[in-house]
C-alpha cells in the first residue's frame, strides 16, 4: 500500500525536474520584474503588475490555451522556435516546465517584490553617494538585503510548479514520462477503478512537498526580520 | 569658493530654499528642525533633485545648466545623521565600500588610527554603540576619496562626552585634510566651536 510503483516514481521525478527548471528559468525574469515593480515609477506600471498577476486569477485552462496558441507548432513563437532552434515544446516536459513557470511567476514576483520594497532605500542612497552605480548598488546592497525574500519566492514558485495542473494538461496534454506530472498522475489514477491506492500515495507526497515549501518560505521571510508574509 | 548653492525645492507643503556661497573650512547650516537642512544636503549629494537652481563645489558644477551628475559621480563624503551603515557588512567592509573610487588622501590604517576603530573592524554594525557607528560612518566617507564632506547632525544621538570626542576628530579632519565641509546642526555650541562660516536656514 505504501510503496510507490515505478509509474508513480516516474511522475514524482518528472514533477521535480519540471519544477526545478521552471523555477530556475523564471528566477532572473522574476527578480527583474519584482525590481521594476518595487522601485520603478513609470506609466504602465499598474498594467505590468496586472499582467504578471493574471495567471493567478485566470482559469488555468485559459492560460494553457493561450500557451497553445503562442507556442504550438504553428503559433508565432512555437513556429519560430521550431524554425530557428529546431525546438518544440508540444507534448514535451519542456512545455510542462514553461506552463509551470508562467503559473509560478505571480507568486515568485509577489514575494520578491515585498522583500525588495522592505529594503531601506536610504541605504541604497548611501551606497550611491559612496560611488556605487545603480548596478553595483543593486548587486551589493538591494539583492543581499532582500535575499531571504527572494529565496522564499523561489521556494514558493517551486511548490507552485509541482502543483501545476490545469495549464499543463491543456497545453501539453497527459503523456506518461513526458507531461504526466504528479497532479496529472493523481487525476489519471482517479479515473481508474483500482487507482485509489495510487491517489492516496501521490496525494501524501503532494501535501508533504507543499507543506515543506510553505514552512520554508515563511521561515526565510522571518529571517529577514520583516513582519510581512509571503502570501 | 567651496560651496556655491542656490536651490529651490517644493516637498509637499514645504518650500525649501537655500542660497549661499562659502569659503574654505567648515560651513555650518544652522536652523531649527524641519527647516529642510537635510534636504539641502541631499540635493548637494544628488539624492534629491532640486526643482531648479545651481550647485557647484570647489568649482565643479554638480547641478544646473542642464548638468545633473548622478550621486556616484559627485564625490561627496556624506555622513548621515543615523550613520546608515550597511547592516549585512562588517565594519571593515563598510569602511572599504567606497574605497575603490580612486585613492583617498587618507588610507584605511590612518582612518583606523584616527578614529580608534582597531577593535571594531570585525564587528557587525548592529553591535555598535551610537558613537562607534558614527565614527565608522565618518571613516567610511573619508575613505571614498571625497572632494568634500557633508555632515548631517553627526552628534545628534550622542551624549556630551562622545560628542566632544567626535568634534575633536572633525576638527582634525577639517585642519589636516583641508576638505570643504558642510555641517548641518541645530546646536549653537557645536556650530560656534567648529564653523568658520554660518549659514542660517529659516523655516
Amino acid at each position: 500500500m505504501l510503496t510507490l510503483s515505478p509509474e508513480e516514481l516516474t511522475a514524482i521525478k518528472l514533477s521535480l525536474r519540471v519544477a526545478t527548471w521552471a523555477t530556475l528559468a523564471s528566477l532572473p525574469l522574476g527578480i527583474l520584474v519584482a525590481m521594476i515593480l518595487a522601485r520603478g515609477r513609470f506609466y504602465g506600471r499598474a498594467l505590468l503588475n496586472a499582467l504578471v498577476l493574471l495567471p493567478l486569477v485566470l482559469p488555468p485552462v485559459v492560460t494553457g490555451w493561450i500557451l497553445l496558441i503562442l507556442f504550438g507548432r504553428t503559433g508565432p513563437i512555437g513556429a519560430w522556435l521550431d524554425h530557428v532552434f529546431g525546438v518544440t515544446l508540444m507534448f514535451r516536459w519542456t512545455g510542462a516546465a514553461l506552463a509551470a513557470a508562467v503559473m509560478a511567476l505571480p507568486l515568485m514576483v509577489r514575494a520578491m517584490r515585498l522583500s525588495i520594497e522592505a529594503v531601506d532605500r536610504r541605504l541604497e542612497g548611501a551606497a550611491r553617494s559612496l560611488g556605487a552605480g545603480r548596478w553595483r548598488t543593486f548587486a551589493t546592497i538591494t539583492l543581499p538585503l532582500s535575499l531571504p525574500g527572494i529565496l522564499a519566492g523561489l521556494v514558493l514558485g517551486f511548490a507552485r510548479s509541482i502543483g501545476e495542473f490545469g495549464a499543463t494538461i491543456s497545453f501539453v496534454s497527459n503523456i506518461p514520462g513526458q507531461t504526466r506530472t504528479l497532479p496529472i498522475a493523481i487525476y489519471t489514477a482517479l479515473q481508474l477503478p483500482e487507482g485509489e491506492g495510487a491517489v492516496v500515495r501521490l496525494a501524501c507526497v503532494s501535501v508533504a512537498l507543499s507543506l515543506g515549501a510553505l514552512i520554508a518560505s515563511e521561515w526565510l521571510v522571518r529571517r529577514q526580520g520583516g513582519r510581512a508574509h509571503v502570501l | 569658493m567651496s560651496f556655491e548653492v542656490e536651490v529651490e525645492k517644493r516637498l509637499g507643503e514645504a518650500e525649501i530654499a537655500a542660497n549661499f556661497t562659502s569659503g574654505r573650512g567648515l560651513t555650518a547650516l544652522f536652523g531649527p528642525s524641519g527647516s529642510g537642512k537635510t534636504s539641502i544636503l541631499n540635493m548637494i549629494a544628488g539624492l534629491l533633485t532640486p526643482d531648479h537652481g545651481r550647485i557647484a563645489v570647489g568649482g565643479e558644477l554638480l547641478f544646473g545648466n542642464g548638468v545633473d551628475l548622478p550621486p556616484e559621480a559627485r564625490h561627496a563624503g556624506y555622513v548621515f545623521q543615523d550613520a546608515r551603515l550597511f547592516p549585512h557588512l562588517r565594519v571593515r567592509a563598510n569602511l572599504l565600500y567606497g574605497a575603490r573610487r580612486g585613492t583617498s588622501r587618507i588610507g584605511l590604517d590612518e582612518v583606523v588610527d584616527l578614529f580608534g576603530l582597531e577593535r571594531l573592524l570585525t564587528r557587525w554594525p548592529r553591535t555598535l554603540s551610537g558613537g562607534e557607528a558614527q565614527r565608522v560612518a565618518i571613516g567610511r566617507a573619508l575613505l571614498s576619496n571625497p572632494h568634500f564632506l557633508l555632515l548631517d547632525e553627526p552628534l545628534a544621538s550622542l551624549d556630551q562626552a562622545r560628542a566632544d570626542e567626535i568634534m575633536t576628530m572633525i576638527e582634525r579632519v577639517r585642519d589636516e585634510l583641508e576638505l570643504p565641509i558642510l555641517y548641518v546642526s541645530h546646536n549653537r555650541a557645536e556650530v560656534d566651536r567648529l564653523a568658520s562660516q554660518v549659514v542660517p536656514i529659516r523655516r
